[in-house]
């Protein structure tokens, strides 16, 4: 067990340090000159040349990846090419904010998927679990982004129930925080849910199948109990690998509804970035997401173990 | 087909532990089973015979009120013990049922390596049949049970192993536990539907003998379903032999197997190498029985076995009527058969 | 049952002791939905090359924001354009974006995919872990990147979303792979010495191919969702060029006055990307009945 966990740690180094390569190759190497990228082409020559000995662009390649890995690793990835504002402070202001929509947003998706998803399966002869299901498929079709429009058409344009859009902190304003969470949160979390309650769905389905469930049942279970005390864990495993991919969708998904429901979060960070051509700061916002991505397949991979002995002593 | 309620001639015996009468299961336009009718005794063990698609499981899925979804049941069947006032168990709800099985009786299937709850140790999974039906009084208690019942079934150091989950243990070590499971609380009926078909030939002598020694020391009636006939030779004291749906042929195994009456009992028995074996061992000189199992619901009207028999006539068309061949305790369906070209002594 | 080893001395022997159940390939309804829906809009989008109610992309002497009428079916935009051509010309981008980043996928997918299922040495673990990282980029994540280096465009969209898909074509196309290579007709063929791209062009690809059709159907969903997000954001699509993402993001400003502008384009996206999903799932289930429900 202990084995296999240390396996997948190193794995998650060996990606997050391939993950750098790329992201640092691709920002830096492929367009050959970030400070000209910066600046525009409308700069002297002598700007530019300027920029890239300020900031160390014309060392080798190598060092310079050393060095912002080491700023990475120390948590300082550099002040920006034209504000010279630092990097780091920025995303961790923004991150923040975006961690609140992603975990509102996943915990609200789990409560409305697991429920649903479980009775589309066992009912999923009946009208219901049909109708259900049905509306989930039309769920996974509907892109957050266009959920959040049409939640603002109704709940803050016609109703004005609540504002259309921005930000304040939990602290200072806790009422208009929670006023501005809503419907972000929501329609982040309507079409993850219609994603996450098919594959319980279908999870359930597969586990209803199984030969055990009938074992169970020949014991004395009645058939509810039977799926909760046999079935759900091992409908979890199936679960548990979409959750980690709907979480990494989710943390990508906030960029866009960010953006939808003017919230100062990484994905407004990284999308101003990308209009001011920041590159700096676009690499570290880049791969602060992908870290992050990483991280939550390796949670996944780590809950397996917890979840199947059967994953703890097969060899890989 | 609907549940009509038999009250009283049918389960006139009193020792039979399990009465099933006119039991008969289909999905809404496909009958699969056609009044199915027997019963078992206290330490009776009596063997369900026939070909895959016959009907076998289903009887035993019907007896057990867990038929899948989609196909219903109608007659009646009773368990003596521990049964309220011997309802019709196919007209008592869910709730109730459940209280039956896995107390009053219980099954072991065939595949044992996904029958058991792979994220869950196996000692659990036996506490449990015995915590859900309260017959220990505590999870102490239980557990103590557990090592005495995988003591019980051959297992070696029951206490280690009763902490292991089942991915661990092999399909014969499995079953055991799963036999351990349906023998917890001491049921008044075993079901087993081909227990040892999916184990190693060697596993497999030592599997039945515990099933065997299990229901034995508990005085427990068995209903014991599989297509391996020297199985039910050296296991059972009466057989049933089942065809489309339908039992054709019932009696004691030696009489039997000896000197079979139907057509279909005497091809499955020319088919294995129970009789007669000496002068061909391989498995391809044995005879077969022309033709294969039609598929669910398309067995022909009348005699479900005449489109595969050499012997049909006419008067094979019309469903042939159950013929004693003659006494015994359990009644006339438990000795006799339904065919009006019988081989074997005369013809009635 | 048949995978005893040994049988044991008395058991019955039949010719046939597994019934075959005939199966009907009936087309189930999410395939005949998703078909037709998908057909509808590729008729559409060809439609548009021949005939609009409008000149495309022209600014009509009508009045803008126009609600549903008998002259524009679907209404005008702010800019006095007609929506329903807006439509109709919108979905040739949208199909052309799918097909090129599924293309893209497909092509660079499904031979890594095999190269890592027939390799199984250091090479098929390298293109796998590879594969992995790649997997850490989301499509719109990969698709801001390349906006921000070479500034946002419908061609730089297509191949962003396209590199993105690649690790979900050669998962799914190894997976596949790997049980081919344990069939014994493709264990034969290794023993009589083929070469391997002969048993990867004569065996595997066709037993994969199933696979990958379905993968692009979802694959296409997937994209079309994508390239809404990224015109949205004005790193897709310009301004000038119909795109449903693009009448998205121009109509958010106006959501009171005129909702529909965004609800009509908001729709075809969401129709088009059930309309994919459906196809790719109902063919999955028409493929292989057995896998029915999931």
């Amino acid at each position: 067990m202990l084995l296999r966990f240390l396996h997948r740690l190193m794995v998650l180094v060996a990606s997050v340090a391939a993950a750098s390569v790329v992201v640092f190759a691709f920002m830096r190497v492929l367009p050959g000159d970030p400070a000209r990228v910066a600046l525009g082409i409308n700069a002297s020559e002598q700007a530019v040349a300027q920029l890239r000995e300020q900031f160390g662009l014309d060392r080798p390649v190598l060092v310079q990846y050393l060095d912002w890995v080491g700023g990475l690793l120390t948590l300082d990835p550099g002040i920006e090419f034209v504000s010279k504002a630092a990097i780091g402070p920025q995303i961790a202001d923004r991150l923040q904010v975006t961690l609140w929509l992603v975990v509102c947003a996943m915990v609200l998706a789990l409560v409305l998927a697991l429920p649903v998803g479980i009775w589309m399966a066992v009912r999923h002869r009946h009208w219901d679990g049909v109708v259900l299901s049905a509306l989930s498929q039309v769920g996974v079709a509907v892109p957050a982004f266009l959920a959040g429009i049409v939640l603002i058409s109704v709940f803050a344009v016609r109703l004005g129930w609540v504002p259309s859009g921005g930000w304040v902190v939990p602290a200072e304003d806790p009422v208009g925080f929670l006023q501005r969470l809503a419907l972000p949160v929501v329609s982040l979390s309507l079409v993850q849910a219609a994603v996450l309650a098919r594959y319980v769905r279908s999870a359930v389905l597969d586990v209803l199948r199984e030969d055990f469930l009938r074992t169970a049942r020949a014991k004395g279970l009645r058939p509810v109990q039977a799926l909760v005390r046999h079935g759900l864990r091992n409908a979890a495993v199936p679960v548990v690998t979409v959750l980690g991919l709907q979480l990494a969708t989710l943390l990508i998904g906030a960029v866009v509804i960010e953006r939808v429901f003017v919230i100062p979060g990484l994905g407004s960070l990284l999308l101003d970035s990308v209009a001011k051509r920041e590159l700096l700061t676009v690499q570290a916002v880049v791969m602060v997401l992908v870290v992050a991505v990483l991280f939550i397949n390796f949670v996944v991979d780590v809950l397996y173990l917890v979840i199947d002995p059967r994953l703890r002593t097969a060899p890989r | 087909m609907t549940a009509r309620p038999v009250e009283t001639e049918a389960v006139a015996d009193e020792h039979a532990v399990l009465s099933v009468d006119n039991l008969s299961v289909g999905a809404r336009h496909t009958p699969l089973l056609h009044d199915v009718s027997f019963t078992i005794g206290r330490g009776e063990r009596v063997g369900l015979i026939g070909e895959s698609g016959s009907g076998k499981s289903l009887t035993a899925l019907a007896v057990m009120g867990l038929l899948p979804e989609g196909l219903q049941a109608s007659g009646d069947v009773r368990l003596s013990a521990r049964t309220p006032a011997r309802r019709n168990l196919l007209g008592v709800g869910e709730r109730e049922m459940a209280r039956v099985r896995g107390d009053g009786m219980s099954m072991v299937f065939q595949e044992p390596m996904t029958a058991l709850n792979p994220t869950m140790r196996v000692g659990d999974q036996v506490a449990e049949v015995m915590l859900l039906h309260r017959t220990q009084p505590s999870r102490a208690a239980a557990r103590r049970r557990v090592v005495e019942l995988l003591e019980k079934v051959d297992l070696p150091d029951p206490a280690h192993l009763a902490r292991s989950y089942p991915h661990e243990l092999s399909g014969g070590q499995r079953q055991r536990v799963v036999l351990a499971i349906a023998l917890a609380n001491d049921p008044a009926l075993l079901i087993c539907d081909e227990p040892t078909t999916a184990l190693d030939v060697t596993v497999q002598a030592t599997v039945l003998d515990l099933v065997v020694r299990g229901v034995e020391a508990r005085h427990a009636a068995m209903l014991f379903i599989t297509h391996d006939l020297g199985v039910v030779a050296t296991v059972c004291e009466r057989v049933l032999v089942m065809y489309g749906g339908r039992i054709v042929e019932a009696g004691p195994v030696q009489e039997v197997f000896a000197d079979p009456r139907h057509r279909y009992t005497q091809g499955l028995i020319g088919a294995s190498d129970l009789t007669g074996a000496e002068g061909r061992r391989g498995r391809a000189a044995l005879p077969t029985i022309p033709g294969s199992v039609p598929p669910a619901g398309r067995f022909p009207e009348g005699c479900v076995f005449r489109t595969r028999c050499a012997h049909a006539t006419q008067r094979c068309e019309t469903l042939p009527p159950w013929v004693p061949r003659g006494p015994h305790p359990a009644g006339e369906t438990a000795y006799g058969h339904a065919c009006v070209h019988p081989a074997g002594g005369g013809t009635t | 049952m048949s995978e005893m080893q040994g049988a044991p001395a008395a058991q019955v022997v039949t010719p046939d002791d597994t019934t075959p159940r005939p199966r009907g390939r009936a087309l189930n309804p999410s395939l005949l939905i998703g078909g037709a829906i998908v057909a509808a809009i590729v008729l559409l989008a060809l439609l548009s090359y021949v005939w609009t109610p409008w000149p495309p992309m022209r600014v009509l002497p009508v009045e803008p924001y126009q609600t549903p009428n008998a002259e524009h079916w679907l209404g005008t935009d702010r800019l006095r354009r007609d929506v329903l051509t807006q439509i109709l010309v919108g979905a040739r981008t949208t199909l052309y974006v799918g097909l090129v980043a599924v293309g893209v996928a497909a092509v660079v997918g499904v031979p890594l995919g095999i190269l890592a299922a027939m390799s199984p040495g250091w090479l098929g673990q390298l293109v796998m872990r590879a594969n992995d990282v790649l997997l850490a980029f989301p499509a719109l994540l990969l698709a801001i990147m390349f906006a921000a280096l070479y500034g946002g465009s419908t061609r730089v969209a297509m191949i962003a979303i396209g590199i993105a898909t690649i690790p979900a074509f050669a998962r799914i196309t190894r997976s596949g792979a790997l049980g081919v290579m344990k069939t014994e007709y493709v264990v034969a063929a290794r023993a009589a010495g083929r070469s391997p791209l002969g048993i990867a062009w004569r065996h595997v690809l066709p037993n994969v191919a199933g696979l990958v059709i379905v993968q692009a159907s979802v694959s296409f969903a997937i994209a079309i969702l994508a390239e809404a997000a990224l015109a949205y954001l004005g790193l897709g699509t310009p301004t000038g060029q119909a795109s449903w993402g693009r009448m998205l993001f121009e109509a958010q400003t106006t959501l009171r006055s005129a909702p529909h502008l965004a609800l009509i384009p908001g729709a075809a996206i969401a129709l088009s990307v059930l309309g994919f999903n459906l196809f790719g799932d109902g063919l999955r289930d028409w493929l292989d009945p057995r896998l029915e429900n999931r």
